[in-house]
């Protein structure tokens, strides 16, 4: 019986060994591609190990790294933003929702909700933002479409809920107003959810790609993201990259430019530090999904 | 005189209960404030766009507008649903629905049931930060990824084919090789976190139950066949009957990004969400574009709202509204 658990428990992790692998191998050949010479990539093709090392690709990356410092300015700007903003006022949101004597609650929580079941599509979208807003190809329409999300607003409106509620009618009967309830004791109260939903909103944000592909056009707005995508679909692009970043004193050899290994070399740079960081706080992405019993 | 007495009497309470109308807002006015930028935010950026599915009725012109195209009634849901798109679209979006749907159940299932036999804490943890890594990827980064797998020069999968003497196959430009690339790519980036939504279920089992069916003589796998299977149902069922409420709603990173937006690849990679991009990219025909949107987002409404009628019957707690 012992033995058979043991035999078992071996192939179970032998398994996970494997699978494992095949999650981690893909990022090893990134780095790989990255750092082999253009030429021995050519002839060799992908190696999870350099055939000939090289760390050509990124001295190009980093001699015109224009496009890759405005684009992480940007993500990094209206991510932050977007992630410090929308926490506020989906709490402010949530917070009246959580109360049980608020009288528009019903109506309140349907006017939140119904936006999770319906909308008017991408089309509308599109030229009610364009046309009517004036927000294409500007960094606010990174931001303010993206502030209020009728799920985070119930997950947070859940929590709330669970907070002792004398907390909030002693401090009525010492005279606070809901503003200060709502600021010097809930919202402080809260650090768990309002971090949970803080990494959630920040991944998605950073993550973001297709808003630049439908609505931002001058390239000095491009999220990393999307500034990848277009890496690696255009290979025209790269060149076009280093060709319009003039740099004073140095002549760029453009005949040699290494455009397929400079592309994985874009990759890393632009994706490797937050690759690093996300994993660290696994725990809070668990749990924002399994948030349960989140009924509106 | 009776009548007067009436109306004398009916007076005072409408004005009363105009003064507690008032009152009430007033006395609510303070959370309401509270709820304001939220509120606005929503009425711009998901209210009022909802009013543009007027121009799926219409010969939409760039130049003349919403309000100055002319109708044509139902003409642009026509000329879709009689075209060969229809037909593709719909049954890429619903079959690869299925499929990850199916997909993704079992392997998640099977993985957290695999990982609880893991009795070492580091190897555990291991395991789950490396299967939950794709997560923190967009669809762009994994593009890199299936990018340097199927390159028909210099892909892995190419070079591997060929030491083995065989012949590279062109993977961006033969359809039938992406009714298996798409799921598996779909599967590799999420099962780790449903796989870990699975295990949290799992640690919630009494292990009584464990040390007694071990009393009566079950093996491990028995155990997991009439313990942890079982006790496993409830979510898999609350989870699946959700998801097929979103079936209409394709991954519009996965079917754009992962094939390249290829035009020789539609035939098996277009769905409802690249159809609808494409067609406000072009910008042709913005009309049925809204059409085909309008559509997918009514149908999404009714099985959102259908699928919720069933969970509640089965389980009340974890029904959505």
């Amino acid at each position: 019986m012992k033995k058979q658990n043991r035999i078992s428990n071996i192939i179970i992790n032998l398994l996970f060994c494997v699978g494992s692998l095949l999650f981690i191998l893909p990022f090893v050949l990134i780095i790989s591609a990255s750092f082999t010479e253009e030429a021995a990539l050519v002839e060799h093709g992908y190696k999870l190990i350099p055939s000939v090392f090289s760390t050509e690709a990124y001295k190009y990356v980093f001699r015109t790294p224009h496009q890759l410092i405005d684009s992480y300015k940007i993500t990094i700007i209206y991510s932050l933003l977007a992630t410090f903003l929308g926490v506020i006022v989906m709490s402010m949101l949530a917070y009246p929702l959580s109360r049980p004597n608020y009288k528009y609650k019903k109506p309140a929580t349907f006017f939140i909700f119904f936006t999770m079941l319906f909308s008017g599509g991408l089309v509308p979208s599109y030229i009610w933002m364009t046309r009517y807003l004036h927000l294409g190809d500007t960094i606010w329409v990174y931001i303010l479409p993206f502030l209020v999300n009728a799920f985070h607003v119930i997950v947070i409106r859940t929590f709330f809920q669970g907070l002792p509620q004398s907390l909030v009618e002693s401090a009525k009967i010492d005279g606070a107003s809901e503003l200060q309830i709502f600021f010097r004791i809930v919202m402080p109260l809260s650090k768990p959810v309002i971090a949970t939903i803080s990494l959630l909103t920040l991944l998605a944000r950073w993550n973001d790609w297709n808003t630049a592909l439908i609505y931002i056009k001058s390239s000095n707005l491009y999220s990393l993201q999307y500034l990848l995508q277009k890496i690696l679909r255009e290979a025209e692009f790269v060149k076009n990259m280093a060709d319009s970043a003039p740099v004073a004193g140095i002549d760029l050899d453009l005949s040699n430019l290494p455009s397929i290994t400079i592309r994985f070399a874009m990759c890393m740079v632009a994706a490797g530090p937050m690759l690093v960081v996300f994993p660290f706080f696994q725990k809070y992405f668990a749990k924002g999904l399994t948030v349960g019993a989140v009924k509106g | 005189m009776a009548k007067l007495e009436i109306k004398k009497a009916e007076k005072p309470i409408t004005n009363k209960r105009k003064k507690s109308r008032w009152k009430e807002f007033r006395d609510n006015a303070e959370l309401s404030a509270l709820m304001l930028p939220g509120m606005i935010l929503l009425l711009i950026f998901a209210y009022i766009p909802m009013f543009g599915i007027i121009i799926a009725f219409k010969d939409y012109r760039n130049n003349l507008g919403i309000f100055k195209s002319k109708w044509v009634g139902l003409d642009n849901f026509k000329f879709f649903f009689t075209s060969q798109d229809a037909w593709r679209i719909g049954r890429n979006t619903v079959g690869y629905g299925l499929l990850f749907i199916i997909l993704g159940l079992i392997a998640a299932v099977l993985v957290a049931i695999l990982l609880y036999e893991v009795r070492n804490r580091a190897a555990l943890k291991f395991y789950q930060t490396s299967m939950i890594l794709p997560h923190f990827l967009s669809w762009v980064i994994i593009g890199y990824i299936t990018y340097i797998l199927l390159e028909p020069d210099m892909g892995i999968f190419n070079k591997i084919i060929q030491a083995f003497g065989g012949k590279g196959l062109q993977w961006y430009s033969e359809p039938k090789y992406w009714v298996f690339i798409l799921p598996i790519v779909n599967l590799w980036k999420t099962v780790g976190l449903k796989s870990i939504m699975y295990y949290a279920a799992l640690m919630g089992i009494d292990e009584q139950l464990y040390e007694a069916a071990q009393l009566d003589g079950a093996g491990r796998f028995k155990q997991i066949l009439y313990i942890t299977i079982p006790s496993l149902v409830p979510l898999m069922v609350i989870l699946t009957i959700l998801d097929v409420g979103h079936i209409i709603k394709g991954d519009f990173g996965l079917f754009y990004t992962i094939p390249r937006d290829v035009g020789l690849l539609y035939p098996t990679t277009d769905i409802i969400d690249t159809y609808v991009y494409r067609g406000l990219r072009t910008g042709d025909d913005i009309g049925i574009t809204t059409a085909v949107g309008l559509f997918q987002s009514v149908v999404g409404l009714l099985m959102v709202v259908g699928t919720n009628l069933v969970v509640k019957k089965i389980s009340p707690e974890n029904s959505l509204f």
